[in-house]
C-alpha cells in the first residue's frame, strides 16, 4: 500500500534513473537544481511521461511497466497533479475548474457542481465560485487547483514546485494554507522543488535528485546533517569534503588532511563544518584548533550581521564571522589568510 | 499620444511609398463609389435574378462555412498537435488553393470529381451523382477555396497555445477528445470564429472555381459574383452595385475581425 516508483527514461539530455517510495499519509519531496529530472519524475507519475524502464506502481496496481505493455493513461490514474502554473483553464470559472474531473469522469452536471462547491468551501473559497482564474490573486489559484485535483478523489496527489509561481511575500501565508490543506489528505503525496524551504515546511522526508540521479534520501534533520553531495551542503549553509578516513584523520584527494575527534570506518567518507566553525587570522594562530591551514581568500560576501569569506586552496571553505572582524582584519579578495577548526566541530561520517 | 506616434514616426521614403501603397487600394473603390448610381440601388437590387442569385451566394457559402468548419478544425488540430512525417507536405497541399489561381482549382476539381473525372465516373457509377454544374458544385468548390482560411488561423492559435492545459485535462479524467472539446477548442473559439468569417468572406466571393467547376446557370449555380461579371457585359451599372455590395461586406467582415477576433489570436494561449 504505496507509491512504488523505480524507473528509467531518457529525454533529451535528461537521464533519469531513480527509485522512490511514499507510503500513505507520507509527504515526500524531491529537491534538485533545475534541469535534474524533478518535473519528468512527476509526469512519469502522472501519466504523461512514459518510462523507457522500471515500474511505477500505486498500492500493488501496476500503472508502467513496459516490461509487460502496461502502460494506464493519464485520464486512468489514480493521481491528482498540482501544476507549477497551476493551468486553471480561463474558459470556466472557479466552480467549473474543480468540477472539470467529475464531470470529466461522467458525473452529473449538478451534482458535480455540489462536489466542487464543497471542495471550495474546504479551501477557504466559497465565495469565489463563479470568479475566472484571471480574477484570482496565485494564492487563490492554488487553492483552486489543489481543490481541482483532489475533487477526483486521488490516492496520489503530486504537486509540482507548488510555491514557485507565487511572488515573495505571499509564500509563508500560502505555505502554510497548502500545509494546512495537504493535512487533511490521507493518500501518498509528492512534490518537487527546488526551494529547500519548502521541503521543510511540507515533507516529512526528502529525496535529493541531480542530474537524474537520487544523490541522498532520508528524513530531513539526516539529510540536513549529513549532506552527501555539494548542492545539498550549499542548499543546508555547510561546508562539505570528502576524503578517505583513517586514525582520526580525513585525508582529501588534494593532499591536505582534516582532523577530527570522532571516528569513523577506516574508508571514503566526508566531513561537514559548520562556516561559523571556522575562523579567520591573519597571521599563524596559536591555540588549541588542531586544523589550522593557510589560504587565499577568494571572494568575501557582505551581510547586514555576517560576513561569508569564501576560501580557496587544498582545502576549500568558507568562513563566517562579524563584520567588525572582518574590518579588523583588513581581509580583501586576494589576501594570504589562516584557517582554524576545532576538531570538536568536524562532523565525519562515511561515504 | 504625441509622444507614441513620435516613436513610432517612419523615414520619410519609407512614408513616401506607404501612402502610395494605400492610394493604390483605396483609388479603385474611390473610382467605384463615384460612379454609382445610387438612385438605381433598389432597383437593382430587387430585380428576381438578382435576388435569386443573392439567396444562391448566401445559401452556398454558408454551406460551405459549414463544411470549413467541421473538417477544417480537425484538419488543423492534426497539423498543429500530431507530428508525422510529410506533415508539411500535407499543410502545403491543404492550403494549395489560396495561392492558386481559382480558376486553376476548378479545372483540377472538374477533372476530379467531373462526370468523366477520376473520382467523379464512380460517383456517377456507383450513386448516380453529378456534381458539375449543380448547386453542390458551387458548395464543393467554394469550400475548395474557403476551409484553408480557416485551418491556417485555428492551426496557428493551437500551435500558440500551451499543451500542458490538456496534459491538466488529462490528469483530471478527461479523454483526448473530452480536453479537446473542453478545453482546446473553447481557449481556441477568437482564432476558430476569425476563421469563419474570413472562409466565409472568402466564399461568398468566389468566382473562378465556381464557374469552372459549376458554370453560370441562373438559379442554379449563378452566385453574386458571376452575376456581377455578367451584368458587366450588359449593364454595367448592375455590376457597379453588385460589386459594391460585395466590397461591403468584405469590409465590414475585415474591420470587425481586426477589432474583435484577431486581437484574440495574439492573446497568451490560457489567458484568452
Amino acid at each position: 500500500m504505496a507509491l512504488d516508483i523505480d524507473l528509467r527514461l531518457r529525454l533529451g539530455r535528461l537521464e533519469l534513473a531513480a527509485a522512490l517510495r511514499v507510503e500513505p499519509g507520507e509527504m515526500v519531496a524531491v529537491l534538485g537544481p533545475n534541469g535534474a529530472g524533478k518535473t519528468t519524475l512527476l509526469r512519469a507519475v502522472a501519466g504523461l511521461q512514459p518510462v523507457d524502464e522500471g515500474r511505477i506502481a500505486v498500492d500493488g496496481a501496476v500503472l508502467d511497466d513496459p516490461s509487460n505493455g502496461t502502460f494506464v493513461p493519464p485520464e486512468r490514474r489514480p493521481v491528482g497533479v498540482v501544476f507549477q502554473d497551476h493551468l486553471l483553464f480561463a474558459t470556466m470559472s472557479a466552480l467549473e475548474n474543480v468540477a472539470f474531473g467529475l464531470r470529466a469522469r461522467g458525473v452529473h452536471r449538478r451534482e458535480a457542481r455540489e462536489i466542487a462547491g464543497g471542495w471550495l468551501d474546504r479551501v477557504g473559497l466559497g465565495s469565489y465560485a463563479g470568479e475566472r482564474p484571471g480574477a484570482l490573486s496565485g494564492g487563490q489559484s492554488q487553492r483552486v487547483a489543489l481543490a481541482r485535483a483532489l475533487a477526483i478523489d486521488p490516492r496520489v496527489l503530486v504537486l509540482d514546485e507548488p510555491l514557485a509561481a507565487l511572488d515573495a511575500a505571499a509564500r509563508p501565508t500560502v505555505r502554510r494554507d497548502l500545509r494546512r490543506h495537504l493535512e487533511s489528505f490521507d493518500g501518498m503525496r509528492l512534490m518537487v522543488t527546488h526551494d529547500p524551504v519548502d521541503a521543510y515546511a511540507l515533507a516529512d522526508r526528502i529525496v535529493v535528485l541531480e542530474a537524474g540521479r537520487v544523490t541522498q534520501a532520508g528524513r530531513l534533520a539526516d539529510v540536513t546533517a549529513h549532506p552527501r553531495s555539494h548542492y545539498v551542503a550549499q542548499l543546508v549553509g555547510l561546508n562539505l569534503v570528502r576524503g578517505r578516513f583513517a586514525d582520526h584523520r580525513l585525508l582529501l584527494d588534494s593532499g591536505a588532511e582534516v582532523v577530527t575527534a570522532d571516528a569513523v570506518a577506516e574508508g571514503p567518507a566526508f566531513a561537514a563544518i559548520r562556516p561559523q566553525a571556522v575562523s579567520l587570522h591573519r597571521h599563524r594562530p596559536e591555540g588549541s584548533a588542531r586544523n589550522v591551514w593557510s589560504a587565499t581568500v577568494a571572494d568575501i560576501d557582505l551581510h547586514d550581521d555576517r560576513a561569508r569569506v569564501t576560501l580557496a586552496g587544498a582545502l576549500p571553505m568558507v568562513a563566517e564571522v562579524t563584520p567588525g572582524a572582518l574590518a579588523d582584519m583588513a581581509l580583501r579578495p586576494g589576501d594570504e589568510a589562516w584557517a582554524s577548526v576545532k576538531a570538536t566541530d568536524i562532523a565525519v561520517y562515511p561515504a | 499620444m504625441t509622444r507614441a506616434a513620435g516613436r513610432d514616426r517612419l523615414p520619410a521614403p519609407a512614408l513616401g511609398l506607404a501612402v502610395v501603397a494605400v492610394a493604390f487600394f483605396t483609388l479603385p473603390f474611390v473610382g467605384l463609389l463615384w460612379r454609382t448610381p445610387w438612385g438605381d440601388a433598389w432597383g437593382v437590387l430587387s430585380q428576381p435574378a438578382v435576388r435569386q442569385a443573392l439567396r444562391l451566394s448566401v445559401v452556398c457559402s454558408l454551406w460551405a462555412t459549414g463544411l470549413s468548419l467541421l473538417f477544417g478544425v480537425p484538419l488543423a488540430w492534426l497539423l498543429a498537435r500530431v507530428d508525422f512525417r510529410g506533415r508539411s507536405v500535407v499543410r502545403a497541399m491543404c492550403t494549395l488553393s489560396m495561392v492558386l489561381p481559382p480558376v486553376v482549382g476548378g479545372v483540377a476539381l472538374f477533372f476530379a470529381l467531373g462526370r468523366r473525372g477520376l473520382f467523379g465516373q464512380y460517383l456517377d457509377r456507383w450513386f448516380g451523382v453529378r456534381l458539375p454544374f449543380s448547386t453542390a458544385a458551387v458548395v464543393v468548390a467554394q469550400t475548395f477555396v474557403a476551409m484553408p482560411f480557416l485551418v491556417l488561423t485555428v492551426e496557428g492559435a493551437l500551435r500558440q497555445m500551451d499543451r500542458r492545459y490538456d496534459d491538466a485535462a488529462r490528469t483530471l479524467g478527461a479523454s483526448r477528445w473530452y480536453a479537446f472539446r473542453r478545453v482546446t477548442l473553447p481557449a481556441a473559439r477568437p482564432a476558430v470564429i476569425a476563421g469563419v468569417v474570413l472562409a466565409w468572406a472568402r466564399a461568398l466571393g468566389e468566382f473562378g472555381a465556381t464557374i469552372t467547376f459549376a458554370g453560370n446557370f441562373p438559379g442554379r449555380t449563378r452566385t453574386i459574383p458571376l452575376s456581377t461579371y455578367l451584368a458587366l457585359q450588359s449593364s454595367p451599372d448592375e455590376a457597379l452595385i453588385l460589386s459594391l455590395l460585395l466590397i461591403a461586406v468584405s469590409f465590414v467582415v475585415l474591420v470587425g475581425l481586426r477589432d474583435r477576433w484577431l486581437g484574440g489570436i495574439r492573446a497568451p494561449a490560457g489567458a484568452g
